[in-house]
């Protein structure tokens, strides 16, 4: 029954307030289950942020996880998904010696096989741009590891569901109607 | 316009707006503020000074467990707020809702290892529903308004709220205080949908050897009356968890006792058995289950639970219902058929009469000139009319008291049940009988706890504090000693104790005390000790070679159930239940 294989992206949807990371993350390490990927930014919601989590775990874990998640008081609502229910892209940054580069016969081939782009190029070095899935953002690292790479950068995963609906949106919906008048400090929300 | 006042004044005008007269409570330099103003509002709120900050956060816990009201700590920063360490894990355990209030260092010098600071934020997450730290004090109404509403609303819990010197300090605008009643993240209360309850009502209708087990979650939410309407209803039997256990009333026919590692025969034996099991406010935890994959093979499980997380989290629910239970079951009962179970109930009898002769008879009248803590619990039991409010530390003393204690009002036992905090039983006895003057408040504790907490004596000199200590006192750590006694070949490490004279202890505090050396002074001791105004203890002589039966070994299968050290529960005749 139990699978540690999956690899499940866990997005969470939370009021932007001091300490949620902390308080997510030992949710996993209680269960001593390793985050691969974390990103937080800013959702399309004001003032709320969406966390994206990816773990290797059994989906009897992921869903108590999901569950203790949501009983962060500042969580409005996670859910999980596997690969296969969601589109989802992580961005790699590459700094590689121009010098290199420009004795490499192939580079145009290089750029456009990868879909990679470049950001800035100086004397010293080039910076160059690829977002895609882990494996090719690492199959341009390996194209890249020959000329020295003097930086390199990955995001963690950022991910939307392929389901035509946002559920966090019906949610917040829903619970406005349960507001009740006499409450005045959700200004701050 | 409002008036100009400090963070500290806005603290405690926010714990009055919030009905709070009592706070327990210890001083420091990180909280002198505080401390400063409550001065001037004495007559308001009535601090009680603890002699340890643990003890001040277990009185907060009995002061909640008995009353239903949000218990409030006032602590300093660094160390005494990491006294509260405890005290926090056992209420998030126990569901207990408080409001913990610490000092911290100024916000300028946060991050700096400032003269005690500490990452109270960081050690406390885990431990509490919520916590929050305030750098400014135009923050602090709203936070307690926060506060309160997320502790006692929903599953309830400690919350934390870390308040920093400067803010305690800083002046404000005050305009008033308005209450919490909405935060959108948080839906304490879920709407249950009727499908769950009619899916529920049918698989009770058509249920042959339904089972009740109620927890501390029908205390919390007040749902005594509608869980004993459901299984006046329906007959059906009801056992309840060791939190659960004044949920109804030890007379209640339909009463059948406490289920679990030292639950009673016929509880674990019928949980086993039925055909459906209706889980009502509990969690399953370890100590009830025993082995999780054979726990009730053969029935639909019901789980009203009001934390979502607990539903499936251990025991896969047929029909998983997440919602408040009074409101649940008021909203069940309607679908619910009257039915009889009479030959089901009668199940029961043999594995009762069974208990009764291999186990109770014996503890409560023993012959052979010792005193059994059964004896002793029975004794206080019955001079108290059944009345009064069990308090228990953890260990024998702990399941001796809550099995053979008998219950006949709701919020009448507060033990220390997830966490098993040794040292506990003392303040929260303190803090029961502060919240509940009118209430006897007797409290068991082994020699071991006992002296975890013991500087809390002072408390009850200081306050005059009517609570009824009954130290059983074995010379071990009774509980630890049991488990070599049965599991590790009699090798007694580390747990025989070398004890003080407890009654002089007493005494220097105050408190009226005797030794109860044999079983002939036992009544009349007892009769004292109720009779007496005021908080007495009686220190009993107490057999260490006693151990807790029956008992379901850790882990095991709930019906492997050992009656005595050589004895294993079989049962005496094959009930058909399938007839049933
Ligand atoms: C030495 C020792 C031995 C023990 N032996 C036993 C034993 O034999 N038997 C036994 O039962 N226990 C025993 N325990 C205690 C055990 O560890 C647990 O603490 C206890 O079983 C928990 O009971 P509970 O599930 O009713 O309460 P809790 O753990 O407090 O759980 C309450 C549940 O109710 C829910 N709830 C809260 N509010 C509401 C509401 N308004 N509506 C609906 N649901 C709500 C909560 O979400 C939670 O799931 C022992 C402990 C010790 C230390
Ligand atoms: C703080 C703490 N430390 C250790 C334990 C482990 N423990 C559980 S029961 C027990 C023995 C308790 O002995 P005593 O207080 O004398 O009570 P008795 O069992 O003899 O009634 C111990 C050490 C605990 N529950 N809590």
């Amino acid at each position: 029954m139990t699978n540690y294989n999956t690899l499940y992206t866990v997005t969470v949807f939370s009021e932007n307030r001091v300490g949620i990371i902390h308080k997510l993350s030992i949710i996993y390490t209680r269960r001593k289950i390793n985050i691969e990927t974390i990103s937080a930014s800013p959702s399309s919601i004001k003032g709320v942020s969406k966390i994206t989590v990816t773990a290797y775990c059994s989906k009897d874990d992921i869903i108590k996880i999901v569950q203790q998640i949501e009983n962060i008081i500042e969580v409005l609502k996670a859910f999980y998904y596997t690969d296969d229910e969601i589109v989802y892209q992580e961005i790699a940054l590459y700094k590689v010696p121009t010098i290199k580069l420009l004795e490499e016969p192939n580079l145009e081939s290089i750029i456009r096989k990868h879909n990679a782009r470049i950001l800035e190029i100086t004397h010293e070095y080039t910076i160059v741009e690829k977002t895609g899935h882990y494996d090719e953002t690492e199959a341009l690292f390996y194209e890249f590891n020959k000329y020295g790479i003097r930086q390199f950068a990955r995001s963690g995963r950022v991910a939307v569901t392929r389901s035509p609906l946002e559920y966090v949106t019906m949610y917040l919906d829903n619970e406005e109607k349960n507001r009740r008048p006499t409450e005045i400090w959700n200004s701050r929300e | 316009m409002g008036q100009t006042i400090s963070g500290a004044e806005a603290l405690i005008l926010s714990l009055i707006a919030e009905g709070v007269d009592t706070t327990f409570g210890y001083p420091g330099g990180a909280i002198i503020p505080v401390f400063d103003v409550l001065y001037d509002y004495r007559d308001k709120i009535h601090n009680i000074l603890a002699r340890h900050e643990q003890g001040a956060i277990h009185s907060a816990q009995g002061f909640a467990r008995v009353s239903g009201r949000t218990g409030v700590v006032i602590a300093t920063s660094g160390p005494a707020a990491t006294n509260l360490i405890t005290g926090l894990g056992d209420a998030k355990m126990d569901s207990t809702p408080l409001v913990v209030i610490s000092g911290q260092v100024g916000a300028a010098a946060l991050g700096s290892d400032a003269f005690q600071e500490t990452d109270v934020l960081g050690i406390t997450q885990p431990l509490s529903k919520w916590s929050y730290q305030i750098r400014n004090a135009e923050d602090i109404p709203w936070a307690v308004a926060r506060a309160f509403y997320i502790a006692n609303n929903g599953r309830p819990g400690p919350v934390v709220l870390d308040l920093a010197k400067n803010a305690q300090n800083q002046k404000i605008e005050w305009t008033g205080y308005r209450q919490c009643n909405y935060i959108r993240s948080y839906n304490p209360y879920p709407d249950v949908p009727k499908k769950l309850l009619l899916e529920a009502a049918d698989i009770i209708n058509d249920a042959k050897r339904p089972f009740i087990l109620a927890g501390n979650g029908v205390t919390i939410s007040g749902a005594e009356k509608d869980l004993a309407a459901l299984a006046e209803k329906a007959d059906i039997p009801v056992a309840t968890t060791l939190l659960g256990l004044s949920c109804i009333s030890s007379n209640h026919r339909l009463n059948k006792g406490m289920i679990g590692m030292h639950g009673n025969v016929a509880c674990n034996i019928a949980t086993t058995n039925c055909d459906v099991l209706i889980a009502i406010g509990m969690r399953f935890s370890d100590r009830v289950t025993g082995d999780i994959a054979r726990f009730a093979p053969q029935a639909k499980v019901i789980h009203i639970d009001i934390d979502k997380s607990e539903i499936d989290k251990t025991i896969p629910a047929t029909v998983g219902i997440n919602g408040d239970a009074r409101t649940t079951l008021q909203q069940l009962l309607p679908f619910i058929r009257t039915a009889h179970h009479d030959d089901w109930i009668r199940s029961f009898d043999d594995d009762w009469e069974l208990e009764r002769e291999k186990i109770i008879n014996k503890e409560i009248n023993p012959d052979d000139g010792v005193i059994t803590m059964g004896q002793v619990v029975n004794k206080v039991t019955e001079a108290t009319g059944n009345q009064a409010v069990l308090v228990t530390d953890v260990g024998q003393n702990q399941m001796q008291a809550a099995r053979y204690f008998r219950y006949t009002r709701p919020r009448s036992i507060i033990t220390s049940g997830g966490q098993g905090t040794m040292g506990f039983g003392l303040p929260a006895a303190i803090g029961a009988k502060i919240a509940a003057p009118d209430r006897t408040v007797c409290l068991f504790a082994g020699d071991g706890g006992l002296q975890m907490t013991i500087e809390e004596l002072g408390v009850i000199l200081q306050y005059n504090v009517d609570v009824k200590i009954i130290l059983l006192n074995n010379n071990f750590l009774g509980m630890v000693r049991q488990w070599q006694e049965l599991f590790y070949n009699e090798r007694y490490s580390e747990t025989p104790l070398v004890n003080p004279n407890f009654v002089m202890i007493a005494n220097a505090y105050g408190i009226p005390a005797e030794n109860v050396e044999t079983p002939d002074q036992l009544d009349e001791a007892v009769e004292r000790m109720v009779k007496h105004d005021g908080a007495y203890l009686l220190n009993v002589n107490i057999n260490p070679s006693e151990l807790v039966y029956p008992m379901v070994p850790s882990g095991s299968v709930l019906d492997n159930i050992l009656l005595s050290k050589t004895e294993k529960y079989i049962k005496k005749q094959k009930t058909d239940y399938d007839k049933l």
